[in-house]
């Protein structure tokens, strides 16, 4: 080469803001910030085959049966509840301490029995799901305010654990029926 | 006060804006990160139920998902209305489950395998007739952590 060099000319770095706007603007319309929400439950083990199955020795004043047939109504311990009422009824069978002798011993005993219809509906289904939950976590939040003066969400892992072994969320869900006769 | 009149009448100096494309480019990497590109494309139309007592998922990614709903429009002539249920990019019986958890524990690491939880993202109108088979093959498969995917919102 004869012509001389004088170096690299400097490259135009202007439409560089440019650029990188653009893919700043694509990278904003196309994120999504949703976190995943939900209801967290875990599914009980499957029956071992072998194993007989124990006749519970549960006392039944321990059991708080809810029931949700095909077209969605609520039969709450033998009687017909609106979804409303579902909450107390749930806060009062739970914290009765011994009280009332059709409701549950303690707290730690109480087990809440969910049996629903395959023709019941799933968004009736979360309602009664989250209703249960909401019992729960109020009793967890008033006696976690009591002992530590913090709401349960607020406190750390141990005190956690000590209010959820006062109020351990017993959810049983039976095996599944059909009584409906919708699929 | 002459004092603070020095530099009067001179007008403003320009702003450089060398520093410009640095800012874009930190924005820019922060959304490039943060960004998560939809993995399936949905064939079943899913609006969640609303409820309020609701946790975040965490742990993204340890959740596999089950898309049920009916599908949407432009399968409808092929596939009819009635709910289905969605694996990945296809739809599935209830019997293809099992496999569905396997295949998806298989390409996690065996310690987190006991952390993975399995996310029903079923419409609201779904009958749980559908929601109780997939349970009970959720069971079969040993897969008990579950998640009734939910949005925050009052009835």
């Amino acid at each position: 080469m004869a012509s001389k060099r004088r170096g690299l000319p400097e490259i135009n770095a202007g439409s560089m803001a440019d650029i990188a706007f653009l893919l700043l603007i694509f990278f904003l319309v196309t994120t999504t910030m949703d976190i995943d929400t939900g209801i967290s439950r875990k599914l009980p083990p499957m029956p071992d085959e072998d194993q007989p199955e124990d006749d519970s020795q549960i006392n039944a004043r321990n059991i708080y049966v809810v029931l949700i047939n095909s077209s969605n109504q609520l039969l709450v311990e033998g009687e017909l509840m609106d979804i409303s009422q579902l909450k107390e009824g749930a806060k009062k069978f739970i914290d009765n301490n011994g009280i009332r002798e059709d409701l549950s011993e303690n707290p730690e005993k109480a087990i809440i029995s969910l049996q629903n219809d395959r023709g019941t509906s799933y968004k009736m289904y979360i309602r009664v799901q989250n209703e249960l939950a909401a019992a729960y976590n109020e009793l967890r939040n008033r006696s976690a305010l009591n002992k530590f003066g913090e709401r349960y969400i607020d406190l750390n892992k141990s005190e956690q654990k000590e209010i959820r072994k006062m109020f351990p969320q017993k959810i049983s869900e039976a095996e599944p029926k059909n009584i409906g006769g919708n699929s | 006060m002459s004092k603070f009149k020095k530099n009067g009448g001179k007008g403003m100096p320009a702003i450089s804006t060398a520093s410009l494309p640095d800012i874009v480019f930190m924005l820019l990497f922060f959304f490039m990160v943060t960004t998560v590109m939809r993995e399936t494309t949905l064939f079943v139309s899913v609006v969640t139920p609303k409820a309020t007592e609701i946790k975040k998922m965490e742990k993204k990614s340890l959740v596999s998902y089950i898309y049920i709903g009916s599908p949407v429009k432009r399968m409808q002539s092929s596939y009819g209305t009635s709910a289905r249920i969605q694996l990945n990019d296809a739809f599935a019986d209830v019997g293809e489950i099992q496999e569905f958890i396997a295949t998806e524990r298989e390409a996690k690491d065996e310690k987190e395998v006991p952390y993975m939880t399995t996310s029903i993202k079923a419409d609201e109108t779904v009958k749980m007739g559908i929601i109780t088979d997939v349970k009970q093959e959720l069971r079969k498969a040993n897969a008990l952590k579950i998640n009734y995917s939910t949005r925050k919102g009052i009835y």
